[in-house]
């Protein structure tokens, strides 16, 4: 401890260590908001059973014949309560029986109406007598993986990395700015780059936390499978964080007042977040873009630690965003470093 | 000024001066010459040239925007000069700055230490930074700041935050010690406190370059001065002696109205025969003062108007005051102000500029 005691470095990143656990603020954008925006997300888009269809029949044998189907739910009506119930979507389609046969009524644009379409049509016919020329068996799959909550988690645990390392560093470099602190720190003897180091360092160790309890939550709560090797996630993670430093530096390195470096935070992070694929493949985006969609840096984050969670990929095969993510990790640092306002 | 120190530590203070003065080897503390700064249009700092002694105290004195913070910021290593050269402890800038670092303390002004941290906390950083330094108990007991220890940055007073941006320029035993406006924005008791301080770092042999725009502060506690105004030096020597060139130990201040006419004051009944002569005269005079009756006094040394406001410098107060009361008698004026006090550094800054210190 002797040692540690005069040693800069530490101290500096213990100061850094504490000021943001000291910031309750921090901690809840940190910690607590991730977990509630899987929270929220893994409730709204669960996977629930099939949908039983609603349909209406005008006699008592028609209804009969389209209950026999589970995928069905179905009630009798008049044509023209029929008609109401159909504009005001309560019913998908409404079996009408006339004098030769039956006539469905229904809005060939809506899938779920074409889907009720079939259905009906085969309980019908069924109860008519049909028979199936071929023998067929359902095998149901429900896999873990598949789920929406599992593409989204990785998406989520890219953007906390984003947010954190631009916020922790920013923020508080600016900060130090306004109020002449750092100006004082290189009125004294300290080593400059071991500032800059001390804030990387002690967001690696928050990062450990954060990462561990964001995705212990996912796993616990959600299932969210781990298919790739769990050191190169932490690798991953680890990269994933540093880029963030680095363009966190870049756009704290000239701003005087919180407000500048706010405005760029969120110019330089808003892209990302709608196009780099958080919440929704980033190749729905059209082809024109695509090449500037997969060189954005949150981009090639997520591609990755979806690979490495969702597909077990190793490393090895992901090289073009590895790279991706390299060079915006050099880039930005190197240029930092040279435009970088100590006062 | 007043010691609550014990006799040890004056005792160890002593030694303390004694060695450092010891280890100067004789050249001064700090070196400037023909030191030039221009930011844009303005010459913020227009040729100085400057030396300070090993164990001094020299205060740069000066308006607001004379240069003094430029001046110390560039000595401090944290502005480059246009042209000019600073010599610290025999090293410069361009060759020697880690180690000038090591060698300084720097207080500068308003700068904020962060909130959430606790005072021991702060210095303990700032302590890591130096290869040798005091123990962090020598630094927060010489700024005084014992019980505030364990308190944050934020919960403590103008007062206690400016010793501990004194305290983080001390923790590194520095032997020479940079202090920038140390006691601008806070209450007089504060000030002394901080005051106190300063006397103490002196006592204990420190050589200190201080800044401030408080002529009291200069004179209470630097040895040497130099008074500063738009970027040139415009006076230098011990407060004794720049006070002296104002040419007399005293001021005295008044302003005049017409003599009303329903009588003189009780002071003046004795003299009422000789005035009422006089009377005739007074619609032409207009309340104008014969400034070169006034200067035939013995003991006024000089005289200047400033807002209706009569100034003289005079020496031989008690012999000279009564005559200057006559005069104005004489003259058919009645004071509606009258004061008198010591001749100060202001007085020196007003007699060179014409201007007071705090206008600015």
């Amino acid at each position: 401890m002797n040692r540690l005691e005069f040693s800069s470095l530490y101290q500096l990143t213990v100061t850094r260590f504490k000021l943001t656990l000291r910031e309750p603020e921090a901690i809840f954008w940190i910690f607590v908001f991730p977990i509630l925006l899987a929270l929220g997300l893994g409730i709204a888009f669960r996977n629930r059973p099939a949908d039983v269809l609603p349909v209406g029949a005008t006699t008592p044998q028609l209804v009969q014949a389209l209950a026999a189907d589970k995928g069905l739910r179905a009630s009798e009506m008049d044509e023209a309560a029929g008609a109401r119930a159909l504009a005001a979507g309560n019913i998908l389609l409404l079996a009408i029986e006339s004098g030769n046969g039956v006539v469905y009524r229904y809005d060939d644009t809506n899938p779920n109406a074409r889907i009720a379409r079939m259905i009906a049509d085969r309980a019908i016919q069924v109860a008519a007598g049909r028979r199936d020329a071929a023998e067929v068996r359902n095998q149901l799959v429900h896999e873990t993986g598949s789920r929406y909550i599992d593409f989204v988690v990785p998406g989520l645990l890219g953007m906390n990395l984003m947010g954190s390392a631009m916020w922790g560093l920013g923020f508080a470099i600016v900060d130090a700015r306004a109020k002449k602190l750092l100006k004082r720190m290189v009125a004294s003897p300290m080593p400059r780059w071991q500032y800059l180091t001390a804030f990387l360092l002690s967001r690696l160790v928050l990062l450990a936390i954060e990462v561990a309890v964001f995705l212990g939550f996912a796993r616990v709560v959600f299932g969210v499978p781990f298919r790739g090797p769990l050191w190169q996630l932490a690798l991953v993670c680890v990269l994933t964080s540093l880029v963030f430093s680095a363009l966190g530096l870049l756009v704290a390195s000239r701003a005087r007042t919180m407000e500048a470096v706010s405005g760029l935070m969120n110019l330089v992070m808003l892209p990302m977040w709608i196009l780099s694929g958080v919440f929704f493949s980033a190749s729905r985006f059209p082809a024109v873009i695509q090449p500037v969609v997969k060189a954005l840096p949150l981009t090639a984050a997520i591609d990755v630690l979806r690979g490495n969670m969702l597909q077990g990929m190793p490393l090895s095969q992901m090289m073009t965003p590895l790279a991706i993510l390299l060079a915006w990790f050099a880039l930005p640092f190197a240029v930092s470093l040279r435009i970088f306002r100590w006062r | 000024m007043r010691y609550s120190s014990s006799v040890n530590s004056s005792i160890h203070d002593t030694m303390q001066h004694v060695s450092r003065v010891a280890a100067m080897g004789g050249g001064p503390s700090l070196r400037i010459r023909g030191l030039h700064k221009a930011f844009g249009d303005v010459r913020a700092v227009d040729g100085i040239d400057l030396e300070v002694r090993p164990g001094e105290c020299f205060g740069l004195l000066g308006p607001n925007g004379a240069g003094k913070t430029t001046t110390i910021e560039i000595c401090e290593g944290l502005t480059t000069p246009d042209a000019g050269t600073v010599e610290l402890l025999g090293r410069n800038w361009q060759q020697d700055a880690n180690e000038l670092r090591q060698l300084i303390g720097i207080q500068l002004q308003e700068t904020q230490f962060p909130e959430k941290l606790t005072v021991e906390e702060v210095l303990r950083l700032f302590r890591s930074f130096y290869r040798h330094g005091m123990a962090l108990d020598e630094a927060i007991a010489q700024a005084q700041l014992e019980e505030k220890r364990r308190a944050r940055v934020g919960g403590l007073s103008g007062g206690q935050k400016q010793r501990l941006a004194m305290a983080t320029a001390l923790v590194g035993d520095p032997e020479l010690l940079f202090l920038d406006e140390p006691t601008t924005g806070l209450d007089p008791q504060a000030r002394r406190h901080v005051w106190d301080l300063v006397e103490r770092l002196k006592q204990a042999g420190r050589t200190i370059i201080l800044t401030t725009h408080y002529m009291e502060e200069a004179e209470q506690l630097c040895d040497r001065v130099a008074i500063m105004d738009h970027g040139h030096v415009i006076a230098l020597g011990t407060p004794k002696e720049l006070i002296a060139t104002v040419g007399g130990e005293d001021i005295v201040e008044f302003a005049v109205g017409l003599k009303a006419t329903a009588g003189p004051s009780t002071a003046f009944a004795a003299k009422d025969a000789a005035n009422s002569a006089q009377d005739d005269n007074l619609e032409g005079a207009q309340g104008v003062v014969d400034a070169e009756a006034l200067k035939a006094i013995p003991g006024v040394q000089s005289h200047r108007v400033d807002e209706a406001l009569h100034q003289l410098s005079v020496s031989e107060l008690h012999t000279a005051v009564p005559r200057i009361f006559a005069a104005l008698e004489e003259q058919g004026l009645h004071l509606s102000e009258f004061r008198t006090h010591s001749a100060t550094l202001e007085d020196v800054f007003v007699r060179l500029t014409g201007r007071n210190l705090r206008d600015e």
